[in-house]
């Protein structure tokens, strides 16, 4: 039987009215801007975009304004919003070696080309609340002659001795989770489209589980970089690949021990993290997590939580997961009514038998 | 041949000037231009998505990494000459003015006015924004000190 209940159409927009002024604020204090929130919360607005999967700092300060602030809500706003839009193309892989940095560093080699560039870090403060920040604008930040020279990265310079294991060089055409299911086994692009998406708190904890013992890692930062990439597009329009402007990126290449097997000799392998945005932590755990998923191609047991691809891929997303838990509070009369019955059945047996 | 590289590449750099400049910062150069032609649409100007693509590790195979809004808009000039714009974000305005742009300054007539008038003042803004930042980056480059004690 399937009974249709109606009602609440005046509760709900009484709600949603309540949910506008709430969002507004106290009246007497203005309105904040979303040039505001992209510009002053911008790590906020960073991990909405990445989560999101849609880099335009404008639309996740707009997202994160009608959220009340909350990221996951925000993502999930700017899902929905891409699903409006028609999709032009693809863009060529960036050049992340050529990206224009405010930030570099390398956790293993002190001196390396380039130079180690610490940028708005938030490393080495003390972490006390400033209680007086309010008050006034900072000076203008210190400024040093810049110096061209490239910055090549670690992985390379490892590489180049044979003591780090190389990317294949492919230019395969990759899954596109916004198109197709996920696949499992998932081929490394997939995985990594996947946790490029994924929820920081979720990579956040499954990194460290690695780094604890769940899933036997000793990972190095061999570099972090923090900056901003020209986004390249072939379309038939122009006789070249036009390049459409600047992203802000954070990417972090992890370094790790291993062992070597029948076919490999032990050599340094690495773990990737790329994000939208300038949100390092976010990269860092990507790098871990995605290391992690490697344990087939190197040999190693999948013992630990991070190694299980089909767990770790398939509950990545804040924007599933919430949809999933959340609805659970909508209502559930008719099924829990058939719950209740049958609980009521099964007691009515037990004490008729006793 | 090399006429053509030379072409394409001068048309490269001003499509990458025009597409980090804003709708108000071009409409400001173009108030010192001589007029453009007029022009009428051929598509758009339209927003959209274009996926983006990293490769793993950096080096390794491609992969989606997410998606980007972008503007486009292509343009046919009074004569003829045709030109497109598409950049990130999501400014209608600017996509129209770089796609008119983009068609005049391939107009040998036009163009040393529009590149003297538009283009270089826009890539000199944009290069000034740039070395600021890569001078606040450079003032941040860690001088490392080793203490060593000799006995």
């Amino acid at each position: 039987m399937y009974v249709a209940v109606k009602g609440g159409e005046r509760a709900i927009a009484n709600a949603h009215a309540w949910l506008e002024e709430a969002r507004r604020g106290d009246p007497a204090l203005p309105r904040i801007a979303p040039e505001q929130i992209a510009g002053q919360l911008t790590l906020a607005v960073d991990r909405v975009m990445a989560e999101g999967s849609c880099c335009d700092r404008e639309l996740a300060a707009i997202a994160i304004a009608q959220a009340r602030g909350d990221l996951i809500e925000a993502a999930f706003l700017l899902r929905a919003y891409r699903t409006t839009l028609p999709r032009f193309g693809y863009s060529r892989p960036l050049e992340t070696a050529a990206m224009r940095l405010i930030r570099r560093v390398s956790a293993t080699y002190k001196d390396l080309p380039g130079g180690q560039i610490l940028g708005p870090t938030f490393d080495y403060t003390h972490r006390l609340l400033d209680l007086a920040a309010a008050a006034g604008d900072p000076p203008p930040a210190p400024r040093a002659p810049a110096d061209p020279a490239a910055a090549p990265r670690v992985t390379e310079l490892l590489a180049r001795e044979g003591l780090m294991a190389r990317e294949e060089a492919s230019d395969a055409e990759p899954p596109d989770l916004t198109r197709q299911p996920l696949p499992i086994p998932a081929p490394r692009p997939a995985r990594l489209q996947n946790l490029a998406r994924g929820d920081e708190g979720f990579l956040l904890a499954l990194g460290y589980s690695t780094q604890r013992g769940y899933g036997n890692s000793h990972p190095f930062v061999g570099e972090l970089r923090i900056g901003w990439a020209s986004v390249e597009v072939e379309t038939p329009e122009f006789p070249f690949p036009v390049d459409i402007g600047e992203i802000p990126l954070a990417e972090c290449q992890m370094v790790n021990q291993f062992h070597g097997s029948a076919g490999a000799p032990p050599q340094f392998t690495r773990g990737y993290g790329l994000s939208f945005g300038h949100g390092e932590r976010r990269a860092m755990a990507m790098a871990l997590v995605d290391r992690a998923l490697r344990a087939d191609e190197y040999g190693e047991e999948r013992a630990a939580p991070a190694q299980q691809e089909e767990f770790v891929l398939l509950h990545s997303d804040n924007v599933e997961a919430t949809g999933f838990v959340e609805h659970l509070k909508l209502p559930h009369y008719v099924d829990f009514q058939s719950e209740l019955e049958n609980l009521r059945a099964i007691r009515a047996l037990k004490e008729a038998a006793e | 041949m090399t006429d053509q590289t030379a072409e394409n590449a001068a048309r490269k750099a001003w499509l990458a000037v025009l597409a980090r400049a804003s709708a108000e910062e071009i409409e400001a150069r173009l108030a010192e231009a001589p007029p453009l032609p007029p022009h009428s649409l051929l598509r758009g100007p339209e927003i959209g998505l274009v996926m983006v693509r990293g490769r793993a590790g950096g080096d390794g195979a491609p992969f989606n990494l997410g998606e980007m809004t972008v503007a486009r808009c292509s343009v046919v000039l009074e004569g003829g000459a045709v030109g497109h714009a598409l950049r990130a974000g999501r400014d209608r305005r600017a996509a129209e003015l770089s796609a008119v742009l983009d068609a005049a300054l391939q107009d040998p007539r036009l163009r040393p006015a529009l590149e003297a008038a538009v283009i270089a003042p826009l890539a000199e803004a944009q290069a000034a924004r740039r070395a600021a930042e890569a001078e606040r980056a450079a003032a941040t480059r860690v001088e490392f000190l080793s203490m060593v004690q000799i006995r």
